[in-house]
């Protein structure tokens, strides 16, 4: 057993004894220690919290108590989630230093499925971001290729798998932020249906498109996490009171014959990267070679799809982000007993948000504002109901819908940092997924041959119906591996330190 | 030269808006578990959710929903099948996320009405206030600035903020405009926030204590020129707390603003603060730059879509309207109307009511409630319910129904319970303040009387009946005054012969 093997193959590991829970954790933080340097994945190590974990699932395991499938197996946490006693930054200067007094949703069930939390991990501030380059703790590498970005906003999440420095991680994503990265490091993620998995704990950036959901480096391992985090929630009146779809068996089925997979037409072409749209081609080639059906769909408003996000996003992100104002928490600026707390307010805010995120707010204040309203958020919300009828047509005729996950391969660090309009472009295609509320999963399916890097293949799956992308994602991944003979991360350049 | 209110009132007409805020007595907040006990120590009852921490997420309070539409379906409202939970944008220190979780556009119920009386120059005359809406919203956290001159947050040298009645369910009840009033104005705002008091203490949904600040009113008022069928421009008067203040803030304003009319000047559209003492507003926040709170639908919670089955339920359960139970209770126990208002306005139609329950007299409850029970308890600054239980008043009431205790001493009795002696069986046998009503003991007391003044007895035997009266002191004196003069007086005039 290494590092190197998938989550399922480490619990069964731990489930055979081969190793300790304590000793695999030990293993992924001298990892930590050898590459983090120089990729930058973790804001936060909690060695502590982690080992203490670790020693409980032995103990009980050397009981012969019952353990969940995962438990012992290590995970890095995006630092969006609260976890108790557990700093919490969201990639900001806002937060810094601040310790939640209270678990997430999400970490109650990690931590109940004996899931080892490494430490929390880098992102863009406040989840706002393609690249991870807008965290105020300096950007994540990469771990393909150092001078570039892993994606964003988790890319903290997914530069950890890619480097082996955890097997399992969460991500949360509200226009791509699971996925993206996903797809430029050649690993797995999963924006469940929204409202499949509690936002508990989930610091909201806009409360109506965040959802949480597994990175991993296979389909297998990101459905054993889905299991693990998904399900109702009474703290959250957003969550769905339904039962979680079967997504391990789903991914373990691999039979996909006679199912009906839609390309979406109007994710492709004009600026897409070319060895992006031939690796996404080879991987449906795939699919039909396993008996699947493909049809073309067309979504017509998912043109309009980036336009309302950067409308809703930024309008529900300057209410939510509004309680950042030193009062209770967090930065507090100019507090010298003399300025009042309006001021302290003003000073806090103008120190403790950075540029992107300063960007949105005002976007939003103003798109919320009487006399703009119906112009701005109201126009868009309209949007996003037709956005809905587009999927909802489209899987009339399809079980799943497949695109490109992001129309390139990942970028230089520092590229689009001047551009927000060109950064914005990434989240194209993943965007219309968190519009309607349904499922999206990014896996890798390819090398693009421009520049050798990873290429995501999105699929798209109906409204608690997330069974099925599991079910496509498993069987193509199966194919493409197959195929390729070893798993993608092992084209990878080998990283400086790396076991 | 400047107008007293009735000259303004005879010049204009004024027109009323009234937004009543009532806490709602649920045991947990609008949006989480904590406690809403009134008067814990600060920042106790707090939560992520109600500090508004990162990643807290707001669930509703579903007894919060069912007393909005109890208010509602008692103010004859509509209920809403679909209404929904906006966010209202602003930056305060003592709101937790800077965003108040209000109803806005889509209110739970609207378009109800409530009938009000008032005493007028000629007799009871009613009005009808329209009722817009009714919609919930949570309360904020509560600030104290300390130094500086005006306890307001400029000027003062620090803040403290107790975040305990942040979430704390609350209802706006809010008016259409009331217009025609005339010079009742300020009792017709008055009589409706008594009235809705009234309701809501009946429902059970709120503590209503206006002193607390579980119901708080804001009088809105303005004045058009009699004849210029012109509406003018409002004043909001804030959190007046207390019924007499409701009907001084509406005259104070009519006077205030008459005479600025008169003087030529405009009226600002502002919120205005009530000063107890001087009956006067004060200026506060102008309202001429429309504040722009932004607000969108609540992402964070579902719309709230009470089923119709629920609703009509709820509608079952409703208790008699209070001005009907009123109106039956002064007409079953032959109350004249003077009596009835006393016996409301000292908050006592409960206690009385249930006196009777257990086989009172109505007119005896009434008297010994609103007599002697209530001169003590004022004297104490109590409640007369907190001297004595109904079910002790309703036994001292038989107890002279029956004869065994006379108005004199049963005013004893209620006397003792009062100073805390046990049950008023337990004061009379401690006391020993039985009626005499054994006829041998009796006959005895008579017979030495009658043998103590021969002559006396010899006139009442003559058909001078009025003499007796020296007989029956003597008799009194001896049994220590526990006889029943009426019993003594009935077997002396017998043995007598008369």
């Amino acid at each position: 057993m290494s590092i190197r093997d998938n989550a399922s193959v480490m619990a069964a590991a731990l489930a055979n004894k081969e190793i300790s829970a304590v000793e695999l954790a030990n293993q992924h933080y001298e990892q930590i220690a050898s590459v983090d340097k120089n990729v930058h994945a973790f804001l936060y190590l909690d060695k502590e919290g982690a080992l203490a974990q670790a020693k409980e699932v032995d103990k009980k395991r050397a009981a012969g108590e019952k353990l969940s499938p995962l438990a012992g197996v290590p995970l890095a946490l995006k630092d969006v989630m609260t976890q108790k006693g557990v700093p919490t930054t969201c990639g900001s200067k806002m937060l810094e230093g601040w310790r939640p007094p209270y678990d997430s949703t999400v970490v109650t069930k990690l931590k109940s499925a004996g899931i080892v939390i490494l430490g929390k991990t880098n992102m863009d501030e406040f989840a706002m971001g393609s690249s991870t380059e807008n965290s105020a703790f300096g950007p994540t590498h990469n771990p393909w290729d150092l001078t570039r970005i892993p994606g964003g906003s988790g890319g903290g999440s997914s530069a950890s798998l890619a480097a082996y420095e955890a097997p399992l991680a969460i991500g949360t994503d509200t226009g791509g932020s699971i996925r993206q990265p996903a797809a430029v490091t050649g690993t797995v993620g999963v924006k469940p249906t929204y409202g499949g998995v509690s936002r508990y704990g989930l610091v909201a950036f806009s409360s109506s498109l965040d959802q949480a959901g597994p990175c991993a480096r296979t389909v297998l391992d990101a459905a054993l996490l889905h299991q693990v985090i998904a399900g109702f929630d009474p703290k959250d009146s957003t969550s769905i009171n339904q039962a979680v779809p079967d997504v391990v068996a789903a991914a373990k089925k691999l039979d996909i014959k006679g199912m009906k997979i839609g390309v979406v037409k109007q994710l492709a072409g004009d600026g897409y990267q070319k060895g992006v749209e031939s690796k996404f081609n080879e991987a449906v080639a795939e699919l039909v070679k396993l008996g699947a059906e493909i049809i073309e769909v067309s979504c017509p408003n998912f043109e309009y799809a980036l336009a309302a996000y950067y409308l809703i996003a930024p309008s529900e992100c300057s209410s939510n982000l509004a309680r950042f104002d030193s009062m209770r928490f967090g930065l507090r600026i100019g507090d010298d007993g003399v300025k009042g707390a309006e001021e302290v307010m003003n000073l806090t805010r103008q120190a403790g948000f950075g540029r992107e995120v300063k960007r949105r707010i005002i976007l939003g204040t103003y798109a919320l504002s009487s006399g703009y309203y119906d112009a701005y958020y109201g126009s868009a919300q309209k949007v996003r109901t037709l956005i809905k009828r587009d999927f909802d047509a489209a899987f009339e005729k399809c079980d799943v819908l497949i695109s490109p996950t992001a129309p390139t391969t990942a970028f230089k660090i520092g590229e689009k940092s001047n551009d927000p309009l060109a950064m914005y472009l990434n989240d194209i295609a993943t965007i219309p997924v968190n519009m309607a509320g349904i499922g999206g999963m990014s896996l890798p399916c390819g090398l693009a041959e421009e520049d050798n890097l990873p290429v995501g293949f999105q699929i798209m799956s109906p409204a608690m119906k997330d069974d099925r992308m599991y079910l496509v994602g498993g069987a193509l991944e199966a194919a493409l591996l197959s195929k390729w003979g070893k798993p993608i991360l092992d084209f990878a350049p080998k990283l400086a330190g790396s076991k | 030269m400047s107008l007293n209110y009735d000259q303004a009132i005879e010049k204009y007409e004024p027109t009323l808006g009234l937004e009543v805020h009532v806490e709602l007595n649920t045991k947990s907040k609008m949006f989480c578990g904590c406690a809403t006990e009134f008067g814990a120590q600060p920042n106790t009852q707090t939560c992520p959710v109600c500090l508004g921490l990162p990643g807290a997420l707001p669930v509703v309070n579903k007894k919060a929903i069912e007393s909005s539409i109890l208010i509602g379906l008692a103010l004859n409202c509509s209920i809403a099948p679909f209404s929904r939970f906006a966010r209202k944008n602003y930056f305060y220190p003592d709101m937790p996320k800077n965003f108040q979780t209000s109803q806005y556009d889509e209110p739970i119920c609207v378009n109800g009405f409530l009938d009000v009386e008032i005493e007028a120059d000629d007799g009871m005359k009613s009005f009808r206030i329209e009722i817009e809406r009714v919609h919930m919203e949570e309360d904020t956290g509560k600030s104290l600035h300390v130094g500086g001159s005006t306890g307001r947050i400029h000027g003062a040298e620090y803040s403290l903020l107790d975040y305990n009645r942040a979430g704390i369910p609350l209802v706006e009840i809010v008016t259409k405009i009331v217009p025609n009033t005339g010079k009742y104005a300020p009792q017709v705002a008055r009589a409706y926030v008594a009235a809705l008091r009234d309701i809501l203490r009946s429902l059970n949904v709120s503590d209503v204590k206006m002193e607390q600040g579980s119901l708080r009113c804001d009088v809105n008022l303005s004045l058009s020129k009699i004849g210029s069928g012109k509406l003018g421009t409002r004043s909001e008067t804030k959190n007046v707390n207390s019924l007499r203040s409701v009907e001084r803030a509406a005259a104070g304003e009519v006077i205030r603003q008459a005479n600025r009319l008169e003087a030529g000047e405009r009226i600002v559209q502002e919120t205005r603060h009530f000063l107890e003492e001087s009956g006067q507003t004060r200026p506060g926040r102008s309202k001429e730059q429309a504040e722009d709170y932004r607000y969108f639908p609540e992402p964070d919670l579902v719309p709230v879509a009470p089923d119709a089955k629920w609703i009509e339920e709820l509608r079952k359960t409703l208790p008699e309207k209070p001005a009907a139970r009123r109106k039956r209770l002064q007409t079953a126990w032959s109350v004249p109307d003077k009596e009835m208002a006393a016996m409301v306005n000292a908050e006592l139609l409960d206690t009385v009511e249930e006196t009777v329950k257990l086989g009172a007299d109505p007119t005896k409850a009434r008297s010994w409630w609103l007599g002697e029970v209530s001169r003590v308890a004022n004297d104490r600054g109590v409640l007369p319910t907190e001297l004595i239980s109904v079910k002790d008043i309703a036994q001292v009431i038989a107890l002279i129904a029956s004869g065994e205790l006379t108005d004199k001493l049963a005013r004893q009795v209620v006397e003792g319970v009062i100073a805390g002696e046990g049950s008023p069986s337990d004061v009379i046998s401690k006391r020993g303040l039985k009626v005499v009503s054994d006829d041998s003991a009796l006959m005895k007391a008579i017979e030495d009387a009658i043998a103590a003044q021969p002559d006396t007895a010899e006139r009442v035997r003559g058909g001078n009946i009025p003499a007796a009266g020296a007989l029956i002191g003597a008799v009194m004196k001896a049994t220590g005054g526990q006889a029943d003069a009426a019993k003594v007086r009935e077997l002396l005039l017998k043995h007598l012969g008369q």
